[in-house]
């Protein structure tokens, strides 16, 4: 009996989908991918929930709301490994930068006022969106380590496609993820 | 207008100087009541420097001030000593008498209120400088009627019970602190030498007193063990117009106190010893690099300096020699990073008080390009009883590697807090039992950047080979809260990284945030390995000292007192982090949006039961 495929997750919480973009970039060999994985839950297949537990979950972005925090707490319940992928999942990103207002009475209402009320930016209606769909904002940008425990974090801005390659590739061998120089050199 | 006349004269008095800023900013301050941004464009411009150079040196010391301070300025020192003596009764006291908090100013502008992490007094704590002036043993009572004899407009002196000991109550420093001796031994306490240890000096060459004191094998006290000689010898080979002699009078590690005491009792001998090490490097000028908190010795200093100058044992041709060195007095600002001799070299500049990159060496490359030697207020008083009394006679007393005796600063819970000279190699228990320390549960050995050890460890040595101390014995009884010591550490680092290096800035940021979370109950066994992993990464890639140093306190108790850790720790085998709170994270959310939650209100859904929906 042939072995069963290893199954994989994806998510984009507070990330850009550059990620998940590269992960594209493995080009031709998604199709040696598929010969040994399948995808589960994943925007890539847009399957919106887990149906099945999974071998891997790759988690793009950090957390700035509450249906990140949510989504990532669904993973680590559904993935036996769960990794961190790219700069916004493990030190914050770009979105991280709101936590620089540290010193305000009231930092959320600071930031969200200079984006929507005070700021340049064409805003006619100068309001804060609100819709009762919308997520509730987190009070700050949380890393996915400071909410879910971690167990590989790739890095990169976004990662290149071969390195997620690397780093996938030996993950679904059961094989400790080990990445060369050249892969985690940025400049 | 009337101010600008003011600055103009004080920068022209220093002679427009941007290597004396200090001296412009602390008299600027001390007449203006602040540094006020619009003055530090003046200051530049009068000293031929940038407005951000000036405004970069008032930001980074504790004791520079751009906002206006009241009329009296109230410093409460917060070390962990003082914490343990009263501390929150003292603060509670301030801020119910002038319904203010750390950092603010009276709406009269009658009174300003700020914490001080150590000001030099943890054998006679809780203290507190106000007006510059030290008040110790200080209880509510005694606050509240300082505070309201300040209003009437009564000097702190006025109202503090009596004179210290000692030279103490000398006309020129008239202070309650007492010296608290409590031993003296046979280098540094016993009896005056009468600058027979400066005559000795002078009758042999510069490179006699410098094998003279190398073979006394004198190792630097504050801290790091260097050999002194051996520094001196590098700065003499080195070819240059002229060297530089500095003391290190910036006793800033929590705990410490014993230069406090040489300041006061032996400034003389201390003089004595710069001038030695002085003539042996052959520099002619000095500084004295004095920490803000001891500023009210500063008169007395002045006299003993323009003492010796008349008795022509400082100045020119030194005892009728052709032997020049003459010292003036550095004050300092409040920066626990001076005491590192590249930040202090850096302080003396006028610039702010950050370590530089080593090599090269201040013996090789230091005030001002000069060769300089920086050395403790305790090593220079080493100096004349061993050229008196002669090397042998020094290197008798002892170990093998840790020759001399060495001033313990000894505070905490004990009967006879105090100044200690015992030999080098004394054990720490026969320390505890002298100073009458009972049910002791752990002592501190050298101040913050020290270690902290239990019971087990008692019976060690203090000296170079066992544990090196810089003199501070801080100890603690089984009634103290082991963690909450170690984090008050944390918290000081945090204060005083000069913040130049990223491990040091952000690297004990995130020690003493996961120190929190331990000590909140929220801790796991993998907690630990990271406090262990940050630790090392801290140490290893920091600049200066106080990085290499800072982690001590969390290595130590977690060596130590494993225990104490462990009892805390527990798995989460959810997977989730425990320091993360949806419910606290979303507070501030549901004020703003005026809405609750979807996931996570529990009457719109059950728990976190929205996943299958999705």
């Amino acid at each position: 009996m042939s072995k069963r495929k290893v199954r994989i997750a994806t998510t984009s919480l507070a990330g850009c989908f550059g990620c998940h973009m590269s992960l594209l970039d493995i080009d031709e060999r998604i199709v040696d991918l598929m010969a040994i994985a399948e995808f589960d839950r994943s925007p890539l297949n847009d399957k919106k929930t887990f149906t099945r537990r999974c071998d891997i979950g790759l988690v793009e972005g950090g957390c700035c709301n509450e249906d990140n925090v949510h989504v990532l707490k669904e993973f680590r319940k559904n993935c036996d490994v769960l990794v961190a992928v790219g700069q916004c999942a493990i030190m914050g990103g770009l979105p991280v930068m709101r936590n620089a207002i540290m010193h305000s009475e009231d930092p959320l209402r600071e930031c969200l006022d200079e984006a929507y009320t005070t700021s340049k930016v064409l805003n006619p209606s100068k309001q804060i969106p609100n819709d009762p769909a919308l997520p509730l904002i987190l009070d700050k940008v949380y890393t996915c380590a400071q909410v879910v425990k971690i167990d590989y974090q790739i890095p990169g801005c976004p990662p290149s496609g071969d390195t997620l390659w690397a780093a996938l590739t030996a993950l679904i061998k059961n094989e400790e993820p080990t990445l060369d120089y050249a892969l985690i050199k940025f400049d | 207008m009337e101010h600008q006349k003011v600055i103009q004269q004080i920068c022209a008095d220093l002679g427009n100087d941007p290597k004396r800023m200090m001296d412009i900013l602390w008299t600027v301050q001390d007449r203006l009541g602040c540094i006020a941004p619009a003055s530090m464009g003046l200051i530049a411009d009068l000293t031929h420097t940038q407005r951000v150079v000036v405004e970069g040196v008032v930001s980074f010391y504790a004791f520079f001030h751009q906002e206006v301070q009241g009329q009296n300025v109230i410093y409460l020192c917060e070390d962990i000593i003082d914490q343990h003596a009263g501390f929150n009764a003292l603060k509670e006291t301030v801020e119910s008498c002038l319904g203010i908090q750390p950092g603010q100013m009276t709406k009269d502008g009658l009174f300003s209120f700020y914490l001080a992490p150590s000001i030099g007094m943890c054998d006679q704590a809780p203290a507190a400088l106000i007006n510059q002036t030290p008040v110790t043993k200080l209880t509510p009572t005694l606050l509240k009627r300082i505070i309201n004899n300040l209003r009437k407009g009564k000097p702190v002196a006025a109202t503090i019970p009596k004179l210290g000991d000692g030279n103490n109550s000398h006309p020129l420093i008239q202070s309650m602190v007492q010296n608290n001796v409590r031993k003296q031994g046979e280098v540094l306490l016993s009896g005056h030498q009468n600058d027979e240890g400066l005559s000795k000096a002078l009758s042999l060459s510069p490179a006699e007193v410098i094998d003279y004191v190398l073979k006394a094998d004198l190792k630097g006290r504050g801290g790091a063990g260097y050999r002194s000689a051996e520094k001196w010898k590098i700065a003499a080979d080195t070819p240059a117009k002229s060297r530089f002699l500095i003391c290190n009078a910036d006793e800033g590690e929590p705990g410490t106190f014993k230069d406090r005491l040489l300041l006061t009792e032996r400034a003389h001998q201390l003089i004595e010893g710069m001038t030695i090490a002085a003539y042996a490097i052959e520099a002619t000028q000095g500084i004295l690099y004095l920490r803000a908190e001891y500023r009210y010795l500063q008169p007395y200093l002045e006299s003993v300096l323009s003492e010796r100058r008349q008795k022509a044992l400082l100045g020119e041709n030194i005892s009728d020699t052709d032997f020049d060195f003459d010292i003036r007095i550095q004050l300092g600002a409040g920066a626990y990073i001076c005491g590192e001799e590249s930040a202090l070299i850096s302080s003396c500049e006028g610039k702010r008080g950050e370590p530089t990159t080593k090599p090269p060496f201040p013996a090789v490359y230091g005030y001002l390009g000069l060769p300089t030697i920086v050395n403790n207020v305790e090593t220079f008083c080493n100096l004349p009883p061993i050229l008196a009394k002669g090397s042998d006679w020094f290197r008798s007393i002892g170990t093998e590697k840790s020759k001399g005796t060495k001033l313990l600063s000894v505070c905490g819970d004990c009967d006879r807090p105090g100044i200690y000279e015992l030999p080098m190699g004394i054990k720490l228990s026969e320390v505890l039992s002298s100073c009458g320390a009972l049910n002791t549960e752990a002592v501190q050995v050298g101040g913050a950047s020290g270690v902290l050890i239990g019971r087990s460890d008692f019976d060690r040595q203090l000296c170079f080979e066992d544990l090196p101390t810089a003199g501070a014995i801080m100890i603690f009884n089984s009634q103290r809260n082991i963690l909450k010591i170690v984090n008050y550490f944390m918290h000081f680092f945090i204060e005083e990284s000069c913040g130049y290096c990223t491990p040091c800035r952000v690297g004990n940021v995130f020690l003493k945030e996961r120190l929190d979370k331990i000590m909140n109950g929220l801790g796991e066994p993998a907690d630990l390995e990271y406090l262990r992993n940050l630790s090392a990464t801290v140490r290893e890639t920091s600049r200066c000292g106080l990085g290499h140093t800072s982690p001590n306190p969390i290595l130590s108790s977690m060596e130590n007192f494993p225990l104490v850790y462990a009892a805390l720790l527990k798995e989460h085998p959810s997977g989730e982090q425990a320091g993360f709170n949806i419910q606290k994270a979303l507070d501030e959310s549901r004020i703003i949006a005026k809405r609750r939650s979807l996931i996570y209100d529990p009457d719109f859904s059950s728990g976190e039961g929205r996943g299958n929906q999705e």
